[in-house]
């Protein structure tokens, strides 16, 4: 089994449609949280900050924050159930959202 | 029915080119997110956990068919063929993008629509009885009065920076379905011994972290001393009430923090201080009003339906709705049709696009073209005329909006919760599905009898769990969503608040412990005794036993 890596990624919503998007190894603002960078000291956290401020700037984003994370196998996690929500889409309505657009990532809803 | 008048047909106009070029300057980086928050959300417009909600207001949930043709054209065009009634009678999308939004706003402006007042700390969307001008107890039709107000408090710029949002509800019946005892004002209608009509003014209600029962400071006010007399109230409170605690900012907590006498004190001398004469609404100006909710043509009927009372005879399934869904209308031979928005294992308050223009034409054709959205969120046709019930319930029942369910326990309300709203601590709807399920037998609900089972994600209380016979409020609590039990509240006439039960529960619990708490009633209740009622006798010990005692 591969180990897991506990983090922090950085999250916003994109400013012209409000779609949920995470900062990504490249520096660019993407829609699937697999492709996020998971930071995993606060130097790296700090540099996802920055970023991120710039981006606000640029008229990019909006609201961004850090959340806290796993990467299990090369995949990304949220710990917590409202981030997962954001990853994903409704618990409610798996027709919508993330989970029905292909931009998931790798962890779906299991429990009812 | 309510209308645009020539100011609100300019102001909406010209409010929409302004937002245009808002968003445009947002997008555009002339605005920063600081700067454009409050301009978006004075035109309804929040950042929520998937995208942009915008919430349209729909003045007394009154809406025509066309309108509502018109919310289905833009969850189809702009948002995902859906839309969700709320508990504020309004209707929200949950995935609005921001370059759409002037044009949302637009497609809303030809049928006479919009988002303004629906937030922010100004005077919101008057809410009023969603059966007004047609339910059999009413004294007189609230929406006038509700309109006056509307039109008193658009873009008023005195109360257009108050401490908090200011919420006011409307009813002229004596059974309150519009809550109005938990609103920041309510009005109740009512006569005296003379049989003169005059309002009773309540201040001070609410829910959210800090839920309170508004007092009276008025018993008998004349219509046309209304608007002034609010003004007052507005003035003593956009004075007094406090600014450097947004917990603290609502009128509720200056009416507790100086008490009901000394507010009402307060009140009474701004009162005083007016010049009568040019304050008081005239006469001709609320018959002007009035006018707009002008009765339908109502056709002389009897009172005894001999083709409704066969339909009940043929069709068992078209009895039941009929027994559950119908209510009484104060017109011979009409009835008022309760459409529920809670299918067994379905989302409270949503209606896909297709069920929205079905419900539209169904309205057309059967009820003067009148819709009405109720805050607890579902759908009203408030005339139809006995003899088309059969037909509206067989074209209900295919589009899976003919469960039996009003006022029963499948009836919930529920916030949106956590699987969209961003301040949410837990999810609201799939507790409320997994009671939905464990209720699914309609022979079990109508042997339970009337019930409200009211459900929110967040200490806001937009599921008004404060006031559900059960109330269930979602919490954190360590990073995992909990659920807590409230019993004995009411939004009506004799309004109070829940008391929490005990410790609370894991989501997959709440729906088992629903299930003893009602079984536990059944048990116990009286012959003909309504579950609050039998709470009110018995108090919250043996529901405490059968939900904590030692398995």
């Amino acid at each position: 089994m591969s180990e897991i890596e506990k983090g922090q990624v950085m999250t916003a919503n994109r400013l012209r449609d409000g779609e949920v998007v995470f900062l990504t190894r490249s520096g660019e603002w993407n829609e699937k949280i697999d492709e996020a960078v998971l930071a995993l000291e606060p130097q790296a956290t700090a540099a996802l900050e920055a970023r991120a401020k710039d981006d606000v700037k640029a008229t990019l984003v909006t609201g961004p924050y850090l959340f806290d994370a796993e990467r299990v196998g090369g995949k990304v996690r949220a710990l917590h159930m409202r981030e997962r929500i954001r990853t994903l889409g409704p618990t409610v309505r798996l027709d919508l959202g993330k989970q029905a657009e292909g931009t998931a990532g790798a962890f779906a809803f299991k429990e009812a | 029915m309510y209308r645009y008048d020539e100011f609100d047909h300019q102001f909406v106009q010209e409010r929409t080119a302004q937002f245009r070029d808002q968003a445009n300057r947002r997008l555009s980086g002339a605005l920063t997110e600081d700067e454009f928050r409050p301009l978006r959300l004075m035109n309804g417009l929040y950042l929520q956990l998937h995208a942009y909600m915008l919430r349209v207001a729909i003045p007394y949930g009154t809406l025509s068919s066309k309108q509502m043709r018109q919310l289905a054209y833009i969850a189809d065009k702009w948002d995902r063929g859906y839309g969700h009634f709320t508990t504020r009678q309004n209707i929200q999308y949950n995935w609005i993008k921001l370059e759409d939004t002037a044009d949302i706003l637009a497609a809303l402006a030809e049928v006479e629509m919009h988002a303004i007042q629906t937030s922010g700390n100004c005077i919101r969307n008057v809410t009023t009885d969603h059966w007004a001008g047609a339910a059999a107890d009413e004294i007189a039709d609230p929406r006038p009065v509700g309109e006056l107000l509307r039109q008193w408090s658009s873009l008023h710029p005195e109360f257009s920076y108050l401490p908090r949002k200011f919420k006011i509800a409307v009813t002229g019946a004596p059974n309150d379905r519009a809550a109005v005892k938990v609103h920041d004002i309510g009005l109740r209608l009512h006569k005296n011994d003379a049989g003169a009509i005059g309002w009773e003014v309540m201040v001070g209600g609410g829910q959210g972290r800090t839920p309170m029962i508004a007092v009276t400071v008025r018993d008998f006010l004349p219509e046309k001393e209304l608007v002034a007399y609010i003004e007052a109230i507005m003035r003593v409170y956009n004075l007094y009430g406090r600014r450097d605690n947004k917990y603290k900012a609502r009128i509720k907590i200056l009416v507790h923090e100086i008490g009901a006498e000394k507010f009402k004190a307060e009140v009474e001398a701004e009162y005083a201080r007016r010049p009568e004469q040019t304050t008081h609404v005239e006469e001709r100006e609320l018959q002007r009003i009035a006018d707009y909710f002008a009765p339908p043509a109502f056709e002389k009927l009897s009172r005894f339906s001999p083709t409704f009372e066969e339909a009940k005879l043929l069709h068992p399934g078209f009895a039941r709705w009929a027994r559950n869904n119908l209510a009484a209308h104060r017109v011979d031979g009409y009835t008022i049709v309760n459409i529920s928005l809670k299918p067994e294992g379905g989302i409270p308050g949503d209606a896909t696009s297709d069920q929205m223009r079905l419900m539209a034409d169904l309205a057309e054709r059967y009820s003067h073209d009148e819709l009405r959205v109720s805050h607890p969120q579902n759908i009203i046709l408030p005339h139809v005329k006995k003899d088309d019930a059969l037909a509206i319930w067989q074209a209900l029942v295919p589009a899976e909006l003919a469960t039996s369910n009003y006022g029963l326990a499948g009836d919930i309300i529920a916030c949106p919760g956590m699987d969209y709203c961003s301040l949410a601590t837990a999810r609201s709807i799939p507790i409320s599905q997994a009671i939905s399920r464990k209720f699914a037998d309609l022979d079990v609900q109508e042997k339970i009898g009337p019930v409200k089972i009211n459900i929110s994600g967040c200490i806001n209380a937009c599921g008004h769990h404060h006031v559900g016979h059960i109330g269930i409020l979602g919490l954190d609590k360590k990073g995992e969503e909990f659920y807590q039990i409230t019993l004995g509240g009411s939004s009506t006439e004799s309004a109070s608040i829940g008391s929490i039960l005990g410790p609370g529960f894991a989501g997959h619990e709440v729906a088992d412990a629903i299930e003893k708490i009602l079984t536990t009633y059944v048990n116990l209740r009286q012959p003909g005794e309504e579950f609050l009622y039998a709470y009110r006798r018995l108090g919250p010990q043996p529901f405490k036993e059968a939900l904590y005692a030692a398995a």
